[in-house]
């Protein structure tokens, strides 16, 4: 399986559930801010407690996660309907943290992998916001070769034992369980001795280091795993199979990234990098006797987010119709990389000198730091390199690159120090 | 029909073995054509295949009109020039959404190069189905049946087509007009049987159907970067015409008639510009596979590869700008934004992924010989006719409020 279902809906059912949406959000939701909104992801306590009390709203209101099937606490609807819940969303604070990667990558895994107790287990509390989950795949060795992960897990009986570390989690120090990917045989190829593990994070021998970005936020963490031990019952998919597992994990996660996914939830607002209105807003207070200088870039910003939409239907429909594989998901995630750092490029430039040097009290300085850090968008979630070999090997069909740890038993495999 | 059989490249060596329906990496058109569009498109590329391969687009490049007639009538036959022309006139689309049907040939003639007064024949044929006269839009029998070519005169030398712009007048005179003025990049110009002209008259901007043979009107052929289409300049020293030759009412609704030819000629030339686009592409990877350097395929090499990437990622993207756009038009919902938006988006990068095709073939892509300057040629005039992509960003801020 490698599409996502998006079955056709009636449109007069879609204006129907729209109305819903909108009565039950007016009544149910904290507006939005439009001053000094909430942000989901911000580096504060309170983030995960209410990231966690908005999904529990959602989800008494039956409007949690709603493409999730019925038996696990969701609705069993479609993307149409998860895209009216969107929508509508704009003007409300949501609980954007449970999207990615708990609803939109870890989700889907469990639900093609898991098992029924996993299933059972898990999903209905991601839904109700009782849990968040984490990624634990990236290494510091290593971003782009996941394959090559060197965290171990040893079998010792009905247990393994965990060794290694893990990199660029999103928020691991508040968050309840990780999917993780580590090496259980190291006498084969690297991609077949890899298994994929449910892990609590706060568990004994797991050490949780943030890690300070550019804009000095702490969304992402390092771990460290001393002698972790873990049932394996935990396992998901089959031991030395985690592979497969992972392959699709970075499908959904390419979706999620691509804004594909019918399992995320709401959209997250960034000041500086979408809204091209508010880039223009910005433009009429700022601009002053410069007004015309800018006018091409925004023209050129607004057209660029409109066809990166149109690229993403496109891509959606084609993969759907069979027309283009389901790797073609790397092109909206290279659009996407490219299209954002011009963004918050024009959107430090409109600013001008106030995101440059700027008075104390005033936070016109996030343009300069995100643009300082602009380069985030072409690397996380997988580089726009990997992006590219991807198109051009799995679309265009051009010969792979050559790698010398091809068919090689991994602990044969030589490796940086 | 098997959905997806016939889409997709037409023909050449598979370039891959993933086993999706496109092979060779190109997908086509619309991923949701009917299966009478499907139909529709196959025959129009069978047809273009079949009369006018490359090697017989370059023998025309000799004829003084581009293209002949009688070559002319039979694309009319498949209806090239009756899909935005009412049922009621003798029209009829294919999808009941014409500007979509139009895209599909727009596409298929930019994948050939292909010559024939196709978009000011289609512009001006959808201006008289909405606004003509009934005695205008008698024409309509003869546009359908391709004996009656339409020319849209509105470009002036040095305007930056907007109507504003517009400098040719029409003075009243013995219960009629006296029209004076200069067009220019007027495309069929000089095989129109009929030209509409834009002018400014007293009520505002007005439009009147002029027989290319009136007297005081001289059309002058005009050389063009484009080997294949014709251009023209059309003057006007002190044409008479009657109230009769007014097409539609002067001032608003007139401008709305423009405003709708500018939207229909931009998404005409991105779905013409994304169709050569993409066949460039495709030879271009192509020779990729085929040619070999240092003992390996170009194709082999990632510094290349990153860029065939970029280029498919382009193509892809432009053909979505262009169906964003033709969906716009069909539904009447935020169609200026979404054309200025193809035209910003397609027109810059179609004709910058020609450039690195161009490239990508080293030497022999910058020769008369090679075929890519054919695509090159025609997708620049298309890029800067009728707004380039940078005249459309300022409009989008505009339309942004800025």
């Amino acid at each position: 399986m490698d599409d996502f279902v998006y079955a056709e809906t009636d449109p007069a059912e879609l204006a129907r559930y729209r109305e819903e949406v909108e009565a039950w959000m007016n009544e149910n939701m904290p507006r939005r801010d439009p001053v000094n909104p909430w942000h989901p992801t911000q580096d504060d306590d309170e983030r995960s407690s209410r990231n966690r009390e908005l999904q529990r709203r959602l989800s008494d209101g039956g409007y949690a996660a709603v493409c999730y099937p019925k038996e696990y606490g969701g609705q069993s609807l479609t993307a149409a309907h998860q895209k009216i819940i969107d929508d509508v969303s704009m003007d409300f604070d949501m609980p954007i943290l449970f999207s990615v990667p708990t609803l939109s990558i870890c989700g889907p895994v469990i639900l093609e992998f898991g098992t029924e107790e996993q299933k059972q287990r898990y999903i209905p509390a991601w839904i109700r916001g009782d849990e968040l989950w984490v990624q634990f795949i990236s290494e510091p060795s290593g971003g782009s070769d996941m394959a090559g992960a060197l965290t171990r897990a040893d079998r010792d009986g009905e247990e393994f034992i965990i060794n290694g570390s893990k990199i660029w989690s999103t928020f691991a120090q508040r968050s309840d369980y990780a999917l993780m990917l580590a090496r259980t045989n190291w006498e084969v190829p690297k991609h077949r001795g890899l298994t994929m593990f449910i892990v609590p994070i706060h568990h004994p021998g797991i050490e949780i280091h943030p890690i300070q970005m550019v804009d000095r936020s702490e969304e992402f963490c390092q771990e460290f795993f001393n002698d972790v031990v873990i049932p394996a019952e935990n396992v998901v998919g089959e031991v030395d199979d985690g592979w497969t597992v992972a392959s699709r994990l970075l499908f959904h996660e390419r979706a999620a990234v691509g804004n594909a996914s019918p399992y995320t939830q709401g959209r997250h607002r960034n000041r500086t990098a979408d809204g091209v209105e508010d880039l223009a807003a910005i433009a009429r207070d700022h601009g002053g006797a410069d007004v015309g200088r800018h006018r091409q870039r925004l023209g050129h910003i607004e057209a660029l987010s409109r066809v990166e939409e149109l690229l993403s239907a496109r891509v959606v429909k084609g993969i759907e119709g069979g027309f283009l594989p389901a790797p073609a998901g790397s092109l909206v995630r290279l659009f996407h990389g490219l299209s954002r750092t011009e963004r918050q490029t024009v959107a430090m430039e409109v600013q001008g000198d106030r995101a440059l040097v700027w008075n104390e009290g005033e936070d016109t300085g996030a343009f300069g730091t995100e643009y300082v850090q602009r380069q985030q968008a072409c690397i996380g979630g997988g580089t726009t390199e990997m992006a590219r070999n991807i198109i051009s090997e799995r679309i265009l069909g051009m010969p792979r690159e050559p790698a010398a740890d091809r068919d090689l038993p991994f602990n044969q495999v030589p490796r940086s120090g | 029909m098997v959905p997806g059989a016939l889409r997709g490249n037409r023909s050449n060596t598979p370039l891959n073995v993933t086993g999706w329906r496109c092979r060779g990496g190109i997908a086509p058109v619309r991923f949701d054509l009917s299966d009478d569009q499907e139909f529709f498109r196959e025959t129009a590329r069978r047809f273009i295949e079949a009369e006018v391969p490359i090697s017989v687009v370059r023998e025309w490049h000799d004829l003084p009109d581009g293209c002949p007639p009688d070559w002319w009538q039979s694309a009319a036959e498949l209806g090239w020039t009756s899909l935005m022309v009412p049922e009621s006139l003798g029209g009829g689309s294919i999808s009941g959404r014409p500007i979509v049907d139009l895209t599909i040939v727009a596409d298929e003639m930019g994948r050939g190069v292909t010559p024939g007064p196709f978009m000011p024949t289609n512009v001006v044929a959808d201006t008289l189905g909405r606004s003509g006269s009934p005695d205008q839009q008698a024409l309509l029998e003869g546009v359908v049946a391709g004996e009656v070519v339409l020319g849209w005169a509105f470009c002036e030398p040095g305007g930056d087509w907007t109507a504003v712009h517009v400098a040719a007048k029409a003075a009243p005179a013995n219960g009629g007009y006296v029209l004076t003025g200069t067009k220019t990049a007027v495309e069929a110009g000089a095989q129109a049987h009929h030209l509409l002209v834009t002018v400014q008259c007293p009520d505002g901007l007005a439009q009147f159907l002029l027989p290319s043979d009136t007297p005081g009107l001289t059309v002058t052929p005009q050389e063009s970067l484009d080997l294949g289409r014709r251009f023209a300049e059309v003057r006007l020293d002190g044409v008479a015409v009657g109230p009769e030759a007014l097409v539609g009412q002067p001032g608003a609704a007139t401008e709305a008639d423009v405003e709708r030819q500018r939207q229909v000629m931009t998404v005409l030339q991105c779905a013409d510009n994304a169709g050569s686009a993409a066949r460039v592409l495709e030879f271009t990877v192509q020779y990729a596979f085929d040619r070999y350097s240092f003992g390996r395929p170009l194709a082999s090499y990632q510094a290349l590869k990153h860029r065939f990437a970029d280029m498919k990622l382009w193509s892809e993207a432009s053909q979505a700008a262009v169906d964003g756009a033709a969906d716009a038009l069909a539904d009447g919902e935020d169609e200026a934004r979404m054309v200025s938006v193809a035209k910003s988006y397609v027109g810059d990068h179609s004709v910058e992924l020609m450039h690195d095709c161009v490239q990508m073939h080293g030497g022999i892509g910058v020769t008369y010989e090679h075929d890519l300057h054919l695509y090159l040629r025609r997708a620049t005039v298309n890029r800067g006719l009728f707004g380039t992509p940078g005249d459309h960003r300022v409009c989008l801020s505009e339309m942004m409020g800025y």
